[in-house]
Parts: structure tokens; sequence; C-alpha cells
């Protein structure tokens, strides 16, 4: 079975991912790395982990692949559903509240944490943790395996009021520190930056991944 | 016994360790201000990183030994010198002893060097270099701050700062910061207790 990291859960802290979101003014900017791995082997160098929910509202993925997408597959069919009742877009909080009520009431039987991050009218951009099935807001919330090593880059570095570029220079350092450290987490860095206009969906390959003073310097 | 230990270089070394003593099958804090950082020598320093017990019976083999080689070669012991004693102590016992070493210090012929002994006894020389429970929550930050060739006060805020983030993130590192700074001209230790360290954005 692959799996795209986990945190606590297992003892010795779990396998492949680095996840976050970060709120910024105006919106929400998500990253994730794309290594998928089973036991040694990447099975996936390239995978997508943010997956979208709805309009306005992604998720990010880590955990075991499967549980993952499930998650996120019964999600964004609930939250369609919702919607057309609602006759409008959802809130960011209903979506989180729906990855949380499923990663609670079978929290025994899977093993995934979402990240829930979007933008919708009433409160602007928001960030919602859903680890073990708790639901918390949150400016950042960061994930999977390769967050243990940037706990300390993130609790450093963070500031409030940044600027959506500099939230993406953020987001994009903090997954380089991550995947230069796990051995679970490589490949490229995809974000997503969430506002009122519009949905913007990136990838970074490696080549243009920020570098640190130990590593040679990039390709030209 | 966890703990967190960090050195980095600059003209001389500065050693930065925090202090929490916690027996881990039952989370009980025996002790807030141990002193992980031990003298060796006049101007090597050792960190303890690991089962406490294992680390301070081997540390108090490696002094002896050092001393002694050190009246044998009628000068200073070089810091790789020290290293060494420790990695030999650890690789020949590796399957007693739970040990890792940060030895830091400056000696004549190459000035201020970092060795790290790793549980299982390899030996190898960094700039920089953490170890320890805490310090998984500090690697990224450690990558992306540490710049080849900084100050003395660049690398003690440096190591600070360090310390502070991965006591924030770590339930078993914390109580006080012990700095040794190791210069040419001698070696300074001091303390930095927890509430004098610096706050981060959600403390």
């Amino acid at each position: 079975h692959c799996r795209m990291g986990q945190e606590e859960r297992t003892s010795g802290g779990g396998l492949s991912t680095t996840i976050l979101a970060i709120e910024f003014d105006g919106g929400v900017v998500l990253g994730s790395d794309s290594r998928v791995s089973a036991g040694a082997s990447v099975v996936n160098r390239v995978m997508n982990k943010l997956s979208q929910l709805h309009d306005k509202i992604y998720c990010a993925l880590s955990g075991s692949a499967a549980d993952a997408q499930t998650i996120a597959e019964v999600v964004n069919y609930q939250l369609d559903v919702h919607s057309m009742e609602i006759g409008e877009d959802p809130q960011v909080r209903s979506a989180a509240t729906l990855v949380r009520n499923i990663s609670y009431k079978y929290k025994e039987e899977l093993s995934a944490h979402l990240i829930v991050a979007g933008w919708d009218r009433r409160k602007g951009g928001q960030v919602y943790a859903t680890l073990n099935g708790l639901l918390t807001r949150q400016p950042f919330a960061v994930g999977g395996s390769g967050s243990s090593y940037v706990y300390g880059f993130v609790d450093a570095e963070y500031r409030k009021g940044m600027s959506k570029e500099e939230c993406q220079k953020f987001v994009v350092s903090t997954l380089s520190l991550a995947m230069n450290r796990d051995g679970s987490s490589g490949g490229v860095a995809y974000l997503v930056t969430i506002d009122e206009h519009c949905t913007e969906e990136k990838v970074i390959l490696g080549n243009d991944l920020p570098t640190f003073y130990d590593q040679p310097p990039k390709y030209p | 016994m966890e703990k967190r230990c960090l050195d980095a270089q600059f003209k001389g070394v500065s050693t930065g360790v925090s202090k929490y003593n916690a027996l881990n099958h039952h989370f009980y804090v025996s002790s807030k201000t141990i002193n992980k950082v031990i003298q060796v020598h006049d101007r090597i320093f050792c960190c303890m990183a690991g089962s406490l017990a294992d680390a301070q019976a081997v540390l108090k083999t490696a002094k002896f030994h050092l001393s002694f080689h050190s009246v044998q070669m009628e000068s200073s012991p070089q810091v790789i010198a020290a290293a060494s004693v420790l990695k030999e102590l650890c690789y020949k016992n590796k399957d007693e002893l739970q040990a890792g070493f940060i030895t830091a210090g400056w000696d004549r012929k190459k000035g201020p060097q970092i060795y790290v002994v790793s549980l299982g006894g390899m030996l190898i020389k960094q700039e920089v270099t953490i170890g320890g429970s805490g310090s998984t929550y500090i690697y990224g930050y450690v990558d992306a701050k540490y710049r080849p060739n900084m100050s003395r006060e660049e690398c003690l805020q440096f190591a600070t700062n360090a310390l502070a983030l991965a006591m924030g993130r770590d339930n078993v590192s914390g109580g006080v910061a012990h700095l040794v700074v190791i210069t040419e001209s001698g070696a300074e230790h001091t303390v930095v207790p927890g509430d004098k360290l610096p706050k981060f954005h959600d403390e």
C-alpha cells in the first residue's frame, strides 16, 4: 500500500510527504511535495497532493494515499450537494467540518491527515487542520513526515501580515528544506494560491527550488 | 534522557545545549538544569546525547585517556584526538552503549573544529551540527539560516535561536540553555534561563 506521509500515529514519525498551508490577507497558499513511496520504493515522483474540493477550497493530502484520496473524493461530492442545497459557494469551514467528520468517525480505520484551506466571502482566507479528527483554524499548518524538520523554521520565519508573494516564497522555502532532509519527501513542489479573484496552480521543478549552504549550485 | 545540542563554527566554536532530563517511560522530569556540555580539556568540550548514564561513563573514561595522551605528547591534545577517543569507545562497545557526542574545540594545529560521534561510532567533521531528540525540529531552520564565517555574536544568536525553537517544540527539551564559546584565548560558559530565550510568533 502506498503512503504519502503520516504524522505521530506510527512510532518513529511516519513516512512520506511534506504539506503546508498558510493564510495571507485575502487568501491562502497551499504547498506540497510530490513523492509517493511504498516501503523503500518511490512509486510516483510527481504526484499532486493538492486536491480540489470546490472552486476556492483545496485540501492537502498526507498519510495513506488511498485513505486520503478517498476522503477528498467523498468530501468533494458532499460539498457539491451542500452547495446546491444552500444555493451559493460553501464556506471553507464547512469543507473542513466534512473532512473532520469522516476523520473522526473512522479514526481507527483510516490513517490520513488533510489540511483544508481556501477562500470564502465571509471570512476570507482560512486554513484548517483536521489531524486525528480535531478541527482547528490556524494561521498556517504543516503536516506529513517532512514537517518535523521544519517546525523550527516556520516558527522562526512566520510573521503575521505577509503579502501573497512573501507567503509563496515562504511555502517554497519550507518545502525545499523539508524535501532536503526528509527521505520520504521529494520531487517537485506544487503550489496553489487561492484568493478572491483567482485560483492559481503552479509547479516548481526540482532545479528551480531554492538551495542552501551545503548544496552544490543549481543547474545553469 | 533527551536533549538538544548544537554547534556552529565561527573563528571559535559556540556550543549550545538545552537541559531537560526526562525518564522516558514515565515522562518525569528528574532535573531541569543538568549541564550536558562537559569540558574534557582546556579548549575541548563535549555535548552528550542519548542515555546520559552511558554518556557520562564514556566521557569519564575519555577524559582520562585524553589527559594521559596529552602528557605523552607533551602538548595540548588536538580536537580530533578527543573525538577519536570517544569514537573508539562508542564503536568498540556499540552493543552496550547508547550515547552520541558532539566534540568541539580549538587547537593550535587546525583552529576551531567540530566533530560528531554518532550512536554506532561514526566520526565525521562538520561546520555546523545538531543532535538529540529536539534536533529534528530545527533541521530546516539550521539549513536555512546557517552561513559560513559568521561572527561570534551572529553565531551565538543563531545557536540561541535554534535552541529556543527546538525547546518550543520538543516536549523533552527545555529548562535552561547552556552556551560555551571556545576560542584561541579560552572557553566561556554562559547559562540562559528559559524565560530569557528569544520568543517566536506563537508564544
